[in-house]
């Protein structure tokens, strides 16, 4: 599998398709955008520079490598294979989102952009980009749904702290997917200054391989570390998808390896079935055009966009990065789904065995891992990436175990 | 030859410039829309841009946004579009009709079944917003084997390297977006504009219209009197959403029209 004609590395193709996903559906507008920042990136990836400034923040700032934990209580409640964590929860700011936005603003700032947009959803990404703008200096506006706002304050706060424009976005639905129709609005207005710094694999090409190549540090760490700890590749390979970057960064670097199973974990919210109470693009949806890729959407029979649902705000988009449609359509990844209660119940768990309050998103995949782990033998190694710390999720948590943790209000604090 | 075609030839052999307005498909329901659509060519409108609804219209402003939400919301959708002009086209052989929107609703449907469906219902063109020069091959060069026109936009980002690649598969007319925004924005400038159209004109031979930012009769005017005509949207939209009558939308687009043909 490792020669060069059937590589799963290689892409996207010049027109930026993975297969036939991807691309680039733009207005006339962005067109000119997107292409200065290829070619801009393109100069960047090989520019030993450009790396170095990474390498040097990654370690200082955002506290990389992070740790590639045997989780031994987990494994033994488990019964069966070898479970570790990687453990990009400890990153700064909690989460992987913001190996990615160190990458985008470290360019942003080469290409001269003084005015950094971004989206998000749960707010991690919105909180990395507030916190790297805040580290350089730099104008920050993020965009993010009304009904997110409401449900995700103490990231709301976190990012006003950091000196963000915070703007609700009730257009639409006021949901991430409408976060980001504002964000590429405001960009189409704003084009001589501004940088849109995405937070997921999804999007136009180049977004979807640079955003995949800056989170990959996820999987080459992994790589290094397992071989140190186990002497081996890891057998499965474990990830939650919304848009797909931290399963993406964990991914990519073990898609030649054809011993490693690959396993993405969509938000399957309250089932995944008729009435598209969840957020599975892939188990869900079929192919269509959204944010400027071709990807499995979530759509109704007129090609009208749905809302997801989710538990996890991070989870709660109807689209899926096009590099896994692709890794879906062609079988190097499997994607299966995990409900809201099946990711409550690992939430517990995680707690429990290992010390660790993890975000709803990384509960999608443990909860997964809890269903496998058991039936796989126990010299099978299995990591699972947990991408983001709880913190901001403990009120959410609290409100489904029935617990009143508000402010005076009955509100969420911050 | 289009309805298109036949359209601008016929105003460049009056020397008049040309009018184009824009409505939502199904904007506030299906049977005042086509009342307005077929109100439009007595008012002096040259060309119809008809919208079809589309949930994430990362192009438009909040006015067409809310048009769209209010198509959708009526149970509007591609079939229900193109039935409109089936409809419109019961009366009036002519008039122009382009379709203008976003590129999932005609992807989900199919690409050919979606043309076979446009050129039965009087389609004369296409305006998909999120599909560059780029994607081609996507619909762009399966519509014009079909016969119908595929109109791009041409904005104040396509400098004059990217000009011919922006310009090689038009047809019909080539858009100029007179500003960098979204639809229904600050209001456009002929001073400003002017030289863009002389840029884009001295590549192509095809009609330069000019849109976004166009409100009243005065900015129709000066906007159509530095191009080969203009276009109006949200200003027509607007009064649909404040549920003015057919009569007085007809009234409002003749006073543009009239505007635009006066330059």
């Amino acid at each position: 599998m490792n020669d060069l004609f059937n590589s799963f590395m290689t892409g996207p193709d010049e027109k930026g398709r993975f297969g036939q996903f991807g691309g680039r559906f733009v207005s006339e507008t962005l067109m000119p955008l997107i292409l200065e920042l290829e070619a801009q990136y393109e100069r960047a990836k090989t520019d030993p520079e450009f790396w170095a400034e990474m390498d040097y923040l990654w370690k200082h700032y955002v506290g990389r490598p992070s740790p590639l934990y045997f989780a031994e209580r987990l494994t033994e409640e488990l019964g069966g294979a070898k479970v570790y964590f990687k453990r990009d929860e400890l990153n700064h700011t909690g989460a992987h989102k913001i190996n990615n936005v160190l990458g985008q603003i470290i360019l942003a700032r080469r290409m001269g952009k003084t005015r950094i947009i971004a989206e998000t959803g749960a707010g991690q990404h919105g909180v990395a980009t507030a916190t790297v703008c805040a580290k350089f200096g730099l104008k920050c506006v993020v965009y993010m749904g009304a009904h997110d706002v409401e449900r995700q304050k103490p990231n709301v706060f976190r990012m006003r702290l950091l000196g963000a424009d915070v703007i609700p976005v009730t257009s639409g639905r006021g949901t991430l997917k409408d976060a980001m129709n504002d964000a590429l609005r405001d960009w189409v207005t704003n084009v001589n200054e501004t940088f849109y710094c995405i937070g997921t694999v999804a999007g136009p090409h180049p977004y979807p391989a640079m955003v995949r190549d800056f989170q990959s540090i996820i999987g080459k760490e992994t790589r290094e570390q397992i071989m140190e700890a186990e002497g081996r590749l890891p057998d499965t390979l474990v990830a939650a998808i919304g848009g797909g970057s931290n399963a993406m960064g964990l991914f990519y670097p073990f898609l030649d390896d054809a011993s490693v199973n690959i396993i993405g974990v969509e938000a399957g919210g309250k089932g995944v079935d008729e009435k598209m109470e969840h957020c599975a693009s892939l188990t869900g949806g079929r192919p269509g055009v959204l944010h400027g890729n071709r990807t499995y959407l979530l759509q109704d029979e007129d090609g009208q966009i749905l809302e997801g649902h989710s538990i996890s705000a991070g989870l709660d988009y109807p689209g899926i990065g096009p590099e896994h449609s692709w890794l879906h359509e062609t079988g190097r990844a499997k994607y299966v789904s995990i409900t809201d209660k099946e990711a409550l119940g690992a939430f517990e768990l995680s707690c429990r065995t290992e010390g660790i309050i993890p975000a709803l998103e990384p509960c999608h995949a443990l909860a997964h891992v809890a269903k496998i782990a058991p039936t796989l033998p126990k010299d099978h190694l299995l990591v699972m990436n947990m991408c983001g710390r709880g913190d901001k999720d403990i009120f959410t948590v609290a409100r489904h175990l029935g617990v009143n943790i508000a402010g005076s209000e009955g509100r969420d604090l911050g | 030859m289009t309805r298109i075609d036949a359209k601008f030839a016929a105003l460049k052999e009056q020397n008049k410039k040309g009018f184009v307005a824009y409505i939502m498909g199904g904007d506030p329901d299906y049977d005042k829309s086509l009342a307005v659509m077929k109100a439009l060519p007595a008012a002096g409108v040259d060309v119809i841009e008809l919208g079809v609804p589309f949930t994430d219209p990362m192009a438009d402003g909040p006015t067409i946004q809310l048009a769209g939400q209010r198509a959708l919301a009526g149970g509007m959708t591609l079939e229900k579009t193109l039935q409109m002009a089936r409809d419109f086209r019961k009366d009036d052989a002519t008039t122009p009709i382009v379709l203008m929107g976003y590129y999932n609703p005609i992807y989900n449907r199919g690409v050919d079944k979606f043309l076979d469906d446009a050129v039965e219902a009087g389609i004369d063109g296409l305006i998909i917003v999120d599909l560059p020069p780029e994607e081609d091959e996507e619909l762009c060069i399966p519509a014009q084997a079909k016969g119908i026109n595929f109109i791009r936009l041409a904005t104040p980002t396509t400098d004059d390297k990217r000009l011919p690649k922006v310009l090689q598969n038009t047809s019909g007319f080539v858009y100029y977006v007179s500003i960098t925004g979204i639809t229904g924005a600050a209001e456009a400038n002929a001073a400003t504009v002017a030289p863009e159209v002389a840029r884009i004109k001295s590549q192509t031979d095809l009609p330069i219209i000019v849109g976004f930012g166009v409100k009243s009769p005065e900015t129709a005017k000066s906007i159509a009197g530095i191009a080969d005509g203009t276009v109006v949207g949200s200003a027509i939209v607007n009064q649909i959403a404040e549920g003015k009558s057919v009569e007085d939308i007809a009234a409002f687009v003749k006073s543009l029209a009239d505007g635009a043909h006066a330059a």
